[in-house]
């Protein structure tokens, strides 16, 4: 493989484009809604109509909004149908030729749409995950060529500083400045991880881009272990992502075969191989030294840092760990420009950020918007509010870790500093929207109860501490909790997250403390009488039997 | 100033905490002249007092009887002293409640029909035998306690350390080893 | 081996490059209190007994697995350290069942002797009081779960000393447990060489030698750190 063959792939897939194209969405989501049989249906009619060569059946990545699926796209005319059936086949392509149709239609031009800005997902829903030609055809793959002739690993990682990214796996650390302490740290073996270890609940954009876009994250992987000198790269993705798993498995074996992962890619010097680890479902291996230790073969559990993993990581070496979108965002900013990128966002969160919308919301999906834009204008313009009118009351980010935002601060602009100064994280991008109808002390129990449960019980603030958080939680919710409960509650909160081993523990009481600051009232409405810290005597003799 | 009304209370537990008490040997005839002894199953009063100074109290909370009691004592005395592993932790009594949330019911089972080689029944009478609680409790669960003596049982020195704190009119507090449970 | 100046407690300490604060401490008569850490095998940082503050930065630190810098200035004993070691304590006595008075190591056990160090007059959780079996099954030790803080010093000694991995951590959170080999009877196992360095390395009374009752457990932990010595560094002074 060399660059002409790689020109010539995307030039023959662009000039063998037919006439009429029907996107079809094959991600998790609409594929759950039988989108499968829409796609097979489609292609019959297609056949059956003596279309063949007219209009093309594409499975396609996410069309993001998920709660209409499945969705199929018709171009030309940026036609958007929803809801649409199997039986809706014939009907619908006999509309590309003119004829009315009544499937049922979705609006492209609506909010949730036109205030997107793609950079990640810029192929989702246009490339076909399982052509590794789609990906070509759109521009796949000439940022590594780029790199591996165009530019030192130094200038490289000098370009990634320049852009501003930051970790999209929470934390937001610089990832150029994460590249240019693993380059410089001496060592004949080094990797690459790739943390696919999504496990929030309600966060589905590491999935959804991994479905929709694999290659886009093996090229960012390749870029990485040429800027850090790595010639190994492992992609960790739990077993419960099916779907993603299988398209990286095509996406690897595809691009393995024309040259474009293994040894001299694109006949230079470079070596880069890059292999699958299934999580085992355990949340705590999306913490980064749980995860190594899991790729080893060992139990998942996390250690101490320092060392990082960037000097010491996978069996002792140094070791490079982004995030699945962090990688993504790697091969349009050597494309772009480090400055284009650096235009988007705010002063310090460049570029843009995919969100899954969840929860109590009309538009429940995946969007991908600029830094900065507010949560007003997420959940409440791009999401469409509550459903049936209900007023928001909060929004959930950053899943178990995070916090929840109130309302009268929706106008915050979606930042890594807004949103830890109001008390929870960005996070992976999970966002879950709360109506007037949730009761925020039961929503901290919850996540209590996840995180006890995802503690992986190595340090005892964590293991035990969860525990005992979520009995308080739990006995309050009940109304059977004093206000020494709650005291207690509160003391246990700054303990394990002032002496947990990890993020899993550090971050625990996260959902805690922000419901506790913004809806207070709630837990204090639900304590039951007593004085002195204690029940009332009336109610210890009633509990008693 | 009036001699310190002092008071000793035997819950759930096995008298242990008691018989060290009686290891005072004589500084029980000291403790004798300064304070008086207003209720304790070593002397004959059937009530418990009101405004009593110092209450150390043996054993966990068990059942219905221990509870009431605990609540009075409570209301009528001024410090409470967890008296012993049973107050302080629950200690061997508590033990049932691993047998779950129906731990009563099951403790019973356990004992009187499961593990019982010969006259498998039992034990009821009402207003006799009192209704064990779902759960065994160390007193500070109940109500509020002013101080803690571990042990089981917690030797005379102990139990003369804190009341020494007492005597002299200083919060009772023990230190460093005398806090050892077990 | 170069030596490195650092400051505990306000008193100026000097230590080999390598060395770990709690290394450093133990040199300097500066104790610190530890749970997971044993002499002779490789600490996980797991109990956080030993956290300590570090001028300058933000996290707690883990004493046993952080490495001294020159210049740096370490507080081993603040207020706060204090409440969280005694909370973490208490964690730990309300998790099991450690009924001291019933214990094969009553008045030999390092959580017993940590819990009044501290001041742990009570514990104000609630118990969780969960069921957990005593395995019986080996002729000559018993491991009683209910009593386990799973520090997982038996599992390092075991892979580390005796080299048999036997002992392992199986399970999640709270419902963690120590297994022998595949979860099955320690009697069963047919890695274990009965050599009994796990027993001598428990800080509890979780693993014990059968036949002991209430408060016979001694053990002699230092034992396990004279073997590693011997090996690795051909010292064999007791």
């Amino acid at each position: 493989m060399v660059i002409e063959d790689l020109v010539e792939i995307a030039e023959k897939e662009r000039a063998g484009g037919k006439k009429t194209i029907i996107r079809c969405c094959m991600a998790a989501s609409c594929m759950s809604s039988r989108s499968e049989a829409v796609k097979a249906g489609l292609e019959k009619a297609v056949k059956d109509a003596g279309l063949s060569d007219q209009v093309e059946v594409r499975g396609v990545g996410c069309m993001r909004l998920c709660c209409q699926g499945p969705l199929v796209g018709v171009e030309p005319g940026n036609i958007l149908y929803q809801k649409v059936e199997p039986e809706d086949a014939a009907s619908l392509v006999a509309s590309t030729q003119g004829a009315p149709t009544d499937v049922e239609r979705g609006d492209p031009e609506q909010p949730f749409f036109k205030k997107q800005l793609s950079i990640v997902l810029s192929n989702s829903g246009v490339v076909d995950p399982e052509r590794i030609e789609s990906y070509i055809g759109a521009d796949g793959y000439k940022a590594l060529h780029s790199v591996l002739f165009e530019m030192t690993p130094k200038e490289l990682i000098d370009h990634i500083i320049a852009s501003g990214l930051r970790g999209r796996g929470g934390a937001g650390y610089p990832t150029g400045l994460k590249w240019a302490t693993v380059a410089k740290t001496p060592s004949a073996q080094k990797y690459v991880v790739c943390n696919g270890d999504e496990g929030d609940p309600g966060a589905f954009m590491d999935r959804s881009v991994l479905e929709s876009d694999p290659h886009s994250v093996l090229e960012g992987m390749a870029i990485a272990g040429y800027a850090v000198g790595a010639n190994q790269g492992f992609i960790y993705v739990r077993a419960e992502y099916p779907l993603a798993i299988k398209r990286l498995q095509i996406a690897i074996r595809q691009a393995r075969q024309i040259g474009l992962i293994g040894s001299g890619i694109f006949e230079s010097p470079f070596h880069f191989t890059v292999d699958i680890r299934i999580g085992a479902g355990a949340y705590v291996c999306g913490e980064e030294t749980a995860l190594m230790a899991s790729i080893e073969g060992k139990r998942g559990t996390p250690r101490p840092r320092p060392p990082f993993p960037a000097e010491s990581g996978l069996w002792n070496s140094p070791t490079l760990i982004n995030n699945v979108e962090t990688f993504a965002n790697i091969a349009p900013i050597v494309r772009k420009g480090a400055d284009w990128y650096a235009s988007i966002g705010t002063a310090k969160s460049k570029g843009t950020k995919v969100f899954a919308l969840a929860g109590k919301i009309e538009n429940t999906g995946l969007i991908e918007v600029p830094m900065g834009t507010t949560l007003r204008q997420i959940v409440e313009e791009m999401g469409g509010g509550a459903p049936g009118g209900a007023s928001i009351k909060a929004v959930q980010t950053g899943g178990p870790s995070g916090g929840c935002i109130p309302a009268n601060e929706l106008d915050t602009p979606v930042d890594y500093e807004s949103l830890t100064r109001l008390g929870s994280i960005m996070g992976s991008g999970g966002m879950i929207v709360m109506d007037e109808s949730t009761r925020m002390p039961e929503v901290a129990r919850y996540f209590m109860e996840f995180c006890m449960d995802e503690s992986c019980g190595k340090c005892i603030p964590c293991r035990a501490g969860t525990a005992q958080m979520h009995h308080l939680l739990d006995r309050i919710v009940k109304r059977q909790g004093t206000a020494r409960d709650l005291a207690t509650l509160e003391e246990l909160c700054d303990m394990v997250a002032r002496t947990s081993l990890c993020g899993l523990g550090q971050n625990a009481p996260n959902p805690v403390r922000s419901t506790l600051r913004y809806f207070r009232n709630e837990y204090l409405a639900l304590l039951a009488p007593g004085s002195n810290g204690q029940l009332a005597r009336e109610e210890q003799t009633a509990n008693s039997h | 100033m009036g001699r310190l009304r002092i008071a000793t209370v035997w819950l759930g537990g096995c008298s242990g905490c008691h018989m060290s008490f009686l290891d005072l040997d004589e500084f029980l005839i000291d403790l004798a002249g300064k304070v008086d002894l207003v209720y304790s199953p070593l002397i004959d009063v059937k009530e418990y007092p009101e405004n009593v100074d110092v209450c150390l109290i043996e054993g966990a909370v068990c059942n219905r009887d221990n509870l009431e009691m605990l609540l009075d004592v409570r209301e009528r005395t001024k410090v409470l002293v967890s008296f012993g592993d049973c107050a302080v932790t629950g200690n061997v009594p508590a033990i049932r409640n691993q047998l779950g949330a129906r731990s009563s019911e099951n403790v019973l089972q356990t004992a009187y029909i499961d593990n019982a080689q010969a006259n498998q029944r039992l034990p009821s009478k009402d207003g006799i035998i009192p209704t064990l609680l779902e759960r065994v409790r160390p007193i500070h669960e109940v109500v509020a306690v002013e101080a803690y003596m571990p042990g089981c049982p917690p030797s005379a020195q102990r139990i003369r350390a804190l009341l020494e704190c007492v005597l002299e009119g200083r919060p009772p507090k023990l230190e460093g080893e005398m806090l050892r449970f077990g | 081996m170069a030596a490195k100046t650092l400051n505990i407690n306000g008193k100026q300490v000097s230590a080999d490059e390598g060395a770990t604060i709690l290394e450093a401490a133990i040199e300097a008569g500066i104790k610190i209190p530890t749970l997971c850490h044993l002499d002779g095998v490789y600490d996980a940082g797991a109990c956080r007994l030993c956290l300590v503050e570090v001028t300058g930065v933000n996290k707690l630190l883990s004493a046993c697995t952080t490495r001294i810098a020159e210049g740096m200035e370490v507080h081993t004993d603040t207020e706060q350290l204090r409440k969280y070691r005694r909370m973490t304590l208490e964690l730990l006595f309300a998790e099991r069942n450690h009924t001291c008075s019933a214990c094969v190591s009553n008045g030999h056990c390092e959580l017993q002797a940590l819990a009044w160090q501290n001041g742990m007059d009570h514990v104000r959780y609630d118990y969780c009081f969960p069921r957990w079996s005593v395995d019986a099954s080996h002729p000559r030790y018993g491991l009683d779960h209910n009593r386990c803080i799973l520090c997982t010093r038996c599992v390092r000694v075991c892979w580390h000393i005796e080299g048999a991995g036997t002992k392992n951590v199986a399970g999640r959170g709270a419902k963690s447990f120590i297994i022998d080999d595949l979860a099955q009877p320690w009697g069963d196992s047919e890695t274990c060489t009965s050599c009994g360095k796990c027993v001598i390395a428990c800080p509890t009374g979780a693993l014990f030698t059968r036949g002991s009752t209430v408060a016979e457990m001694e053990r002699d932990p230092s034992k396990l750190a004279f073997i590693v010595n011997a090996r690795e560094r051909k010292q064999w002074v007791v």
